[in-house]
């Protein structure tokens, strides 16, 4: 699916419309951003390491797998776009926690709304959300996300200690990472124990990205 | 060869604007349009698909929630019409949009008649679009068939 290097931007959407988040995946994908998708604000934080799977509503819910506790190590998502109204958990809610917590309140927060109450904007932009888009969102709407995704990214590369090596000049020598399923990934990884160091490393982002993720089957992360 | 493509194709754009003229379509429908590439070929096909399927499932439960005069759940109905509208709204289901919005004001003001009467014709729409819809497919269909390309229609 091409190369994918660390200045993409990874971007996690949130809406319990399965349709919605079809349309939202795309054009997601459509401005050149990598895309992970949940149906609850819950599943949200889970993703993000703020929430305890225990702690779901969700008598059905099973543990976490440890990918997902993994997500938020291994990808580092640029911004978080939620509808606001869904069940459970708001988007304004999901705002707050991911406001309250100091490991992320520094990921922009956009919201989408189908309906144009102004109380209901202000009160957003108030608790700190970047934009807040009526839906039908266009193409259009989501050049204004990239300066937001810019300043993160940025201040995240100015924060790196200086001895962290950037995968970008190793990823010369493996500038396409397959898109294998978990089984695969494992298999391979058992037969060829000595990869190189660039190849564990493309490998292992392979898998945290959780292409494959068999717990949650309304999750995709597209190339 | 190339006739047939050029005859296909004309055809395809002269459909596709009697849609919008006709106000079965509007601007959205070309928003996804927009969406589609070679990569993702059946992108429109399977959302409207969804939306589809979406219409015919909430048009079930709120004719449930209608079907008794003396406990009908306007909740669960205003939450379908809710629903029905978002997604008609990202589709560019114009007329269905429409009756969606006269379909919410039945619904606040809890008049059941008017309900039905809009349920009625919102799935008499939904269906209309499906119909149109398909037939737009099939002329893609065979334009790709014959070698050509769907042409970029520019809806004013």
């Amino acid at each position: 699916m091409g190369v994918v290097t660390e200045s993409q931007f990874h971007v996690l959407a949130v809406d319990d419309s399965l349709f919605d988040r079809k349309m939202i995946e795309r054009l997601l994908q459509k401005s050149s951003c990598q895309v992970t998708t949940v149906d609850s604000g819950s599943k949200a934080l889970e993703l993000l390491g703020l929430r305890e799977s225990n702690e779901s509503d969700d008598p059905n819910a099973t543990s976490t797998s440890p990918f997902v506790c993994n997500f938020a190590q291994e990808v580092e998502i640029n911004l978080i776009i939620t509808d606001y109204c869904m069940p459970g958990m708001t988007g304004y809610d999901l705002l707050k926690r991911v406001k309250e917590s100091a490991a992320f309140r520094s990921i922009p927060v956009v919201i989408m709304s189908s309906e144009n109450v102004p109380a209901r904007i202000s009160r957003c932009l108030e608790e700190g959300a970047e934009e807040f888009f009526l839906k039908p969102v266009k193409l259009a709407d989501l050049t204004k996300l990239k300066p937001h995704m810019m300043k993160t990214k940025l201040k995240k590369e100015s924060e790196k200690p200086a001895e962290e090596v950037k995968p970008e000049i190793e990823e010369e020598e493996s500038p396409v990472i397959e898109i294998l399923t978990l089984h695969q990934e494992l298999e391979s990884e058992q037969q060829e124990p000595m990869l190189s160091n660039n190849k564990r490393k493309a490998m292992e982002e392979a898998i945290s990205t959780g292409r494959s993720r068999p717990k949650y089957n309304d999750i995709t992360t597209s190339v | 060869m190339n006739t047939v493509v050029a005859k296909l194709q004309r055809q395809f754009q002269d459909y596709l604007v009697s849609l919008y003229q006709q106000g079965f379509l509007d601007n959205q429908f070309t928003e996804l349009r927009k969406l589609q590439d070679e990569g993702t070929p059946d992108f429109v096909a399977e959302v409207v698909s969804l939306f589809f399927d979406d219409c015919s499932k909430l048009i079930n439960s709120m004719s449930r929630s209608l079907e008794r005069p003396e406990n009908v759940d306007f909740k669960q109905v205003d939450s379908g019409v809710h629903q029905l509208k978002g997604s008609s709204s990202s589709v560019g289901a114009r007329r269905v949009k429409n009756v969606c919005i006269s379909f919410k004001e039945c619904c606040d003001v809890q008049n059941r008649e008017g309900c039905l009467r809009c349920l009625q014709q919102v799935d008499y729409e939904y269906k209309m679009l499906k119909t149109k819809l398909q037939d737009l497919f099939n002329l893609e269909k065979q334009i790709v068939q014959a070698g050509g390309a769907i042409p970029q229609v520019n809806i004013n």
